[in-house]
């Protein structure tokens, strides 16, 4: 590992994702903090926290208003992503966006990937060849695209209550705010638990992965985690059009304490939620 | 009142000629301590009661004197009260003393309205005397009520104090079916000062019940508390009335409980929905009377009151839909069986993915370790 080709390794930088998809996360990840800081005392309305934490940013419409507040902006993030998609796929053609190894779509090897890595975890075979998504990076994508959909549908519902009454039945009301509830509770433990192990705590990324916030990574980085990407973008020689620069330090320093943050935030409220859920 | 004069100018006619003269008396009963002559008493003058001592000097045993000579009314409803055994002269113990007693009206009383809570918990406001008689600390709790405040920051003379409730001199047990505070009784007494709620109340299914005889049926105190009342426009009466009505109605409000509404007011939005928002609070009607709040071809305008736009569809929302109940709410059922079949399956799966990852992490670092060194 200390050969002269590894330091090499650890110098060339990569890009990972465009400034437009850190934006993005960064987006999604106040938004969604936001929200379940305040969606979670009205969950769990009979708990003391969420009583006190109520209480103490100005009772229920002071809650409600930055639950809005957030669904509004994390809405606008939602529709200028699928907005980018369709642009790039109907105007620019860009087909690989719906197909193919650098596409969020799932494809025959991600069932593959998953079974080789659980035969990995057994000590059964080895470590699965990952292309540029991972099957949990996509899991990660589609969870929150559908969760923001079915939780954005719901809450949009209640906030429009007798709008929503002249399209489809009052009764539906109940079903929103069940499932809004009950699907906001799979995102916030999926985040807060599932997410931030995959990407961030899990021991080879320990204590976080910023690349999602600078945009690049390393080429031993790149060779680790993608090896599949690193042997097709080397094969077709376009290992040198992602190529980059180290992120300056007050970017990557930032993105530590935003991510140390957002981590602290999430595991704090996962512990609130579990003992709510616990407590019934 | 009329009478009472009446007989006391007689009485002071009669000692004017029969008694000895009051200038008599103060030569050696001084007035230095009871101001006698400020009293209504002084009109009867000290043999109109003392009508036993005939010459000066007198003998000295006198015979004890009996107010009912004069105020019969009072003391044969005395009869009958609580109070009768409570002093050894129950008159005294509220009126103060006799030789300084004024009219009920004159703010100097001890049965003033300003006074009387003062008088009555002269007992009633210590907390030995209260459980010594198994009785609420009342005093306090009458205080810091809407009524005490009424009477003392207000200083309303129509406030409610002790006796508008409990009566003045024929004070009874609670479990005295002709008391006031009688719990059949007790609509009839608040009705005294709130006659348009308690007409409601007999209009609507507790007031019903209480008249068919039924024991469980709520009346005022049992929402309003006897002695700790409200305001009824204060949050933390509202807040925790919805619990109250959830005494009795437990399955109601456990439904209720589980709905947005529910939520919303646990957090301190005073202004959702509670019970009486929809089934109003005194005139209650069954869901299955046409003329109820919450009957079917009223939710419009029920729901409407805080939702405008309200419609037809609206209003088939359950605000006391219950997730549980497959037959009253199929769709509602379904969902939650789905939503909790996804959350067990996907959570389970990736929880067990994320430890086996953690263990094979670990187990790979330890070998790259070893491997190095």
């Amino acid at each position: 590992m200390s050969s002269p080709n590894s330091t090499d390794a650890q110098n060339r930088y990569y890009t990972r994702f465009t400034p437009a998809q850190r934006l993005l996360h960064a987006a999604l990840l106040t938004t969604f903090l936001g929200l379940a800081a305040t969606g979670l005392p009205l969950r769990f309305s009979s708990s003391i926290w969420s009583q006190r934490l109520a209480h103490a940013v100005g009772g229920f419409s002071a809650i409600l208003f930055f639950h809005k507040f957030c669904a509004v902006l994390l809405t606008i993030a939602f529709l200028a992503h699928v907005g980018d998609i369709v642009y790039r796929c109907v105007i620019k053609k860009q087909w690989s966006l719906l197909w193919g190894p650098e596409s969020m779509v799932p494809r025959f090897k991600d069932i593959q990937d998953f079974f080789g890595q659980l035969r990995w975890f057994l000590f059964l075979g080895p470590k699965p060849q990952f292309d540029r998504f991972t099957y949990w990076e996509k899991l990660d994508y589609w969870g929150v695209f559908w969760g923001m959909a079915i939780i954005g549908i719901s809450g949009y519902a209640m906030w429009f209550a007798p709008a929503f009454a002249r399209l489809v039945p009052g009764s539906w009301l109940n079903v929103a705010l069940l499932i809004h509830g009950e699907e906001a509770l799979l995102a916030v433990s999926w985040i807060f638990v599932i997410h931030f192990f995959n990407e961030h705590l899990r021991p080879h990324n320990f204590p976080m992965d910023i690349s999602i916030f600078t945009g690049s990574q390393t080429e031993e980085e790149l060779k680790e985690r993608h090896p599949e990407e690193y042997a097709r973008l080397a094969a077709n020689g376009e290992l040198e059009r992602i190529r980059t620069q180290a992120a300056p330090q007050w970017l990557s320093r930032s993105a530590r304490v935003f991510g140390t943050a957002a981590i602290v935030i999430g595991v704090v409220l996962i512990v609130l939620t579990i003992r709510a859920f616990v407590a019934g | 009142m009329k009478f009472i004069t009446a007989a006391a100018l007689a009485v002071l006619a009669a000692s004017a000629h029969a008694g000895a003269p009051d200038s008599l008396c103060v030569s050696c009963h001084d007035e230095k301590n009871t101001p006698f002559h400020a009293s209504v008493h002084s009109a009867v003058g000290c043999t109109g009661c003392h009508a036993d001592i005939k010459a000066f000097p007198h003998p000295d045993h006198v015979a004890k004197v009996s107010c009912g000579s004069c105020h019969s009314s009072e003391v044969s409803a005395l009869q009958t009260s609580v109070h009768l055994k409570a002093a050894e002269q129950p008159c005294l113990a509220c009126h103060g003393d006799v030789h300084a007693v004024v009219p009920a009206k004159n703010s100097k009383s001890t049965v003033y309205p300003l006074n009387l809570p003062r008088t009555c918990g002269a007992c009633h406001g210590d907390k030995k005397f209260a459980q010594e008689h198994g009785l609420p600390e009342v005093y306090s709790q009458y205080m810091d009520s809407i009524h005490g405040f009424a009477l003392t920051k207000d200083g309303l003379l129509v406030a409610a104090t002790c006796s508008s409730c409990h009566g003045a001199h024929d004070i009874l047990a609670p479990s005295d079916p002709k008391s006031r505070t009688f719990r059949a009784n007790i609509p009839d007494t608040c009705g005294t000062c709130h006659g348009g709620i308690e007409q409601r109340y007999f209009a609507g299914i507790h007031g019903n019940e209480l008249r068919a005889g039924n024991a469980k049926a709520p009346v005022c105190t049992n929402c309003h508390t006897a002695h700790q009342i409200s305001n009824v426009r204060d949050a933390s009466f509202q807040m925790k009335t919805t619990a109250t009505c959830g005494d009795c109605h437990q399955e109601r409000y456990g439904t209720y409980r589980d709905t947005f509404h529910a939520q919303v007011s646990a957090l301190g939005y005073v202004e959702t929905a509670h019970c009486w928002d929809c089934h109003n609070a005194h005139d209650i009607l069954r869901a299955s009377d046409p003329k109820s709040t919450v009957a079917q071809a009223n939710l419009i305008q029920t729901c409407g009151k805080c939702h405008t736009g309200a419609n037809a569809s609206f209003v088939t929302y359950g605000p006391h839909a219950d997730a549980h109940n497959a037959k009253a709410y199929p769709a509602l059922h379904a969902s939650a069986v789905f939503m909790n079949l996804l959350l067990a399956s996907l959570l389970g799966v990736f929880a067990v993915h994320t430890v086996a990852w953690f263990i094979r992490s670990r187990a790979e670092m330890a070998h790259e370790h070893r491997s190095k060194s």
